[in-house]
């Protein structure tokens, strides 16, 4: 027994020098053997096994990498505005970006979530989370762009925030922040917290086909922090689980004041319950606003509606929707395992890595089996619950995720590694350091119910000495790891945009055939499409003024416009006439407060420009084309208010000759 | 005197990244096939230059114009085509379209205009023309239908009553 004990020791004292020496900087070559770089290699002109889709966090992009190459493939623009791509800018997005508060042209996204099919990825969509003004975005794998973004009402810091069920029947999202709901005034003390203070879980429905998303409900929860959650597939289809945190309900010096409890919760929902409960005509209405913004790719151009009810369902007041059990030490991840059988919660702040039955959750509601209830709902006994702990795991455990073997991978924050463990015995059978202070980590497919293994990912918070310095700020990392055999090997480093927070890795064969290549001409539906070039024109509407232009290799039509006035507005409907993959044309014009305009070929955008001078202004192609792009090129003539300089617009002598003729 | 040598060299350089695109082209569509290993294409005896590359081999062309069809061709000439080509003789971005059907025959024409990447890569006369115009002609992604019917639109151009 004492050998025991010494042993226990000993091991414990072994796993944390493991785990402060990696805090240690090391150089490359000690954590890499010499076929690393044939394992990340992807031959020039050879296309990646998989899609990993980064989040940009405070970018409030989405990135998409190809891996095993860690080729940055594109920078998705979702909630911040992106004059490279017109995104915000164009007079078609910019309703994308509207909310109940106008128009937001930044956030922070946090969390991907690949749309399931039976629990497994489908290639469709992504979803994804604005952090600070709540969202939920969804991204269409198709065209790679953002189709919609729909507000959260009653929502305060949307981090727990997007986790979908096993067929994409709902994107739930949670308060972090909990707030007096919006119907009420929040014009109180901030110390009332206790009394006007309330968390909301938002269920968005999807349709199908679409993935049109509509707010279905929200459920009230009592006022604490949510942190991030999982829904339950397999056997736990039907349910999520959240972390919570603050259950001590502070809201002042939350380091300190949130973290005096030995244990927070995890909250079980019981979805199909709340769902039944709705159908059944429960739950109030409740007034409130917020923005749903939808992009067509039919006429090109969003549309944004402020919608003004809610349906509520309190769970208080349903017996059989919300059950606690107590996790220890404020939970940040809240992972299921593949059968859905497993709930891991990693507390940041605890010793050990707490696994819990789903199947003694079940029987331990049905025996009744609560310690007490925190604000009417039921708290679950730890035991009760408890499939086992994960010892001595490593310091700060914060996420895991699952491969095709059994095996469980979580990321160690404070002592900066990966360690694996066997879901069956709850054994550490590996650990790698990261460079350094990882956060999430992805395997390929890891949250599905067949994750497909092979690479795990570590993103990780500070890079500090593993690429060159840039001066003060410093790109954050991912590393990638080969995660085929026993042990867990470090292959590639890779730089990322913004933070990266979670990110999930898809198998490219799902996405890459489905890829539009260019919009059809003929289903362009935008009201300013200039259908092929004998449908360009300048038109005055009062002091507005549309341009209907069209863009070809390599000429813009019209490409001299003449009779602009100081105190027009004037609008470039900029159509691309090329109906070829890669060939987008931008436009741009001299001293524009504006960004630029990207335009696919088929596509219609719109480009404001106010002209501030009288005089000469040169407009231009900025994406390059062919030979002649240097060519493609054109002006703009501003007269003073009031001026009676004709309005005139061609392109080239041989086009509208009478208009060129009459210049002379 | 300079200005055509360089024009002659850009041509080249055309040409070269002409080839290097269809290259990716065909890697895009299947990964499969090593991208370093680059065809050949002179002297291939398979290519017939009248016809030139692509699905149509043999095409129906009627004694009178088929005036539905020129019709239809005519609207996509005004959407696809007329941003670079004029009906006369004079050349805009690329070449006028006066006695194009007396140029080529309708197989190389409809070939051209579907297939457009390939025969630019392979076809002599395409190349020759990409020479003097230098921007590799655009794919407009014309379906079987809307090539034939262009074809009968030029016809008509070119005087087919």
């Amino acid at each position: 027994m004492k050998n025991f004990k010494l042993l226990t020791v000993a091991a414990f004292a072994f796993s944390m020098l493991l785990g402060f020496s990696a805090c240690k900087p090391k150089n490359a070559g000690s954590a890499i053997s010499s076929d690393a770089a044939s394992k990340a290699y992807v031959a020039p002109g050879k296309y990646d096994e998989f899609y990993n889709f980064v989040s940009g966090g405070f970018s409030g992009q989405l990135s998409t990498y190809g891996l095993p190459s860690g080729r940055l493939l594109r920078v998705i623009p979702v909630f911040s505005v992106d004059p490279e791509k017109g995104w915000g800018y164009s007079e078609e997005t910019k309703p994308m970006l509207n909310t109940s508060h106008g128009f937001v042209p930044w956030d922070d996204l946090h969390h991907v979530q690949n749309s399931k099919t039976n629990g497994d990825y489908d290639g469709k969509w992504v979803f994804v989370n604005a952090n600070n003004t709540p969202r939920v975005a969804r991204i269409d794998l198709k065209t790679f762009r953002t189709a919609e973004i729909i507000e959260l009402p009653n929502s305060g810091g949307n981090h727990s925030s997007p986790f979908i069920t096993e067929n994409t029947e709902y994107v739930v999202a949670g308060t972090r922040f909990s707030i007096p709901p919006d119907d009420k005034n929040g014009d109180v003390p901030i110390n009332t917290y206790k009394q006007n203070f309330k968390g909301t879980i938002s269920f968005i429905s999807v349709q199908k086909d679409n993935g049109k998303m509509e707010l279905s409900f929200q459920l009230q929860c009592p006022g604490f922090n949510f942190d991030l959650s999982r829904a339950g597939k397999g056997v736990s289809n039907g349910w999520f689980f959240f972390s919570t945190y603050n259950t001590e309900q502070a809201h002042t010096l939350l380091e300190v004041n949130a973290s005096q409890k030995d244990k927070d919760f995890i909250m079980a929902i019981n979805w199909k319950k709340a769902e039944e409960y709705l159908k059944s005509g429960k739950g109030r209405k409740q007034a409130v606003k917020y923005a749903h913004n939808v992009y067509s790719d039919e006429t090109h151009s969003a549309t944004s509606t402020i919608k003004t009810e809610v349906t509520v369902l309190d769970v208080k007041d349903f017996a059989d929707i919300a059950y606690f059990f107590p996790c220890p030490k404020s939970p940040h991840g809240c992972d299921v395992s593949p059968t859905g059988e497993y709930i891991v919660g990693s507390g940041k702040l605890a010793a050990v890595i707490p696994v819990f039955s789903f199947d003694k959750m079940v029987k331990a509601i049905a025996a009744k089996d609560f310690i007490g209830n925190f604000d009417g709902i039921p708290i679950l006994k730890y035991e009760s619950v408890l499939h086992g702990e994960v010892k001595k795991p490593g310091l700060g455990p914060l996420h895991t995720e699952f491969d095709d073997k059994g095996n469980a991978y979580t990321s160690m924050f404070v002592s900066s590694e990966v360690v694996k463990w066997s879901v069956k015995d709850l054994k550490v059978l590996d650990r790698v350091p990261t460079y350094y202070s990882v956060g999430h980590l992805a395997v390929a497919g890891g949250d599905t119910k067949k994750p497909y293994g092979k690479y795990m990912v570590a993103y990780n918070k500070i890079t500090k000495d593993r690429y060159l310095p840039t001066g003060p700020e410093l790109s954050q990392s991912a590393q990638l790891y080969d995660i085929s055999g026993d042990k867990m090997q470090l292959i590639l480093d890779f730089p990322t945009i913004g933070e990266p927070h979670y990110a999930q890795i898809v198998a490219a064969d799902l996405i890459k055939n489905n890829s539009t290549k260019f919009f059809k001409m003929e289903e362009n539906k935008n009201p300013f499409f200039a259908n092929g070039e004998k449908e360009t024109k300048v038109v005055r509407e009062g002091n507005k003024v549309h341009v209907y232009m069209t863009a070809i290799r390599s000429h813009l039509t019209p490409d001299n416009i003449e009779g602009i006035r100081m105190g027009d507005e004037v609008y470039f409907h900029v159509t691309n006439l090329e109906q070829d993959w890669d060939v987008p044309h931008g436009f741009a014009i001299k001293g524009a407060n504006n960004g630029e305009l990207l335009i696919m070929p088929g596509e219609t955008q719109t480009l404001k420009w106010t002209p501030d001078k009288v005089g000469m202004f040169p407009m231009y192609c900025t994406d390059f084309c062919s030979a002649l792009h240097q060519e493609m090129s054109g002006y703009v003539r501003v007269s003073p208010a009031g001026s009676n300089t004709p309005l005139l617009f061609s392109t080239g002598k041989n086009y509208a000759a009478s208009d060129t003729a009459k210049k002379k | 005197m300079k200005k055509l040598a360089i024009l002659l060299f850009l041509g080249a350089f055309i040409a070269a990244c002409g080839s290097g695109g269809s290259e990716s082209s065909t890697t895009a569509s299947d990964n499969s096939t090593p991208a370093e290993t680059p065809k050949t294409e002179s002297g291939n005896p398979s290519y017939d230059p009248q016809r030139g590359e692509g699905k149509f081999t043999k095409v129906e062309i009627g004694e009178a114009l088929d005036i539905a069809m020129a019709a239809e061709g005519e609207k996509v000439y005004g959407v696809k085509c007329s941003s670079c080509h004029k009906l006369t003789s004079e050349k805009l971005v690329g070449p006028g379209w006066t006695g194009v059907t007396e140029r080529h025959s309708a197989e190389w024409i409809m070939n051209f205009s579907t297939n457009t990447d390939a025969m630019l890569d392979k076809d002599p006369k395409a190349q020759a023309q990409l020479e003097i115009c230098l921007v590799r002609m655009p794919n407009q992604n014309l379906s079987d239908d809307d090539a034939r019917h262009l074809y009968e639109f030029m016809r008509k151009n070119d005087g087919v009553k």
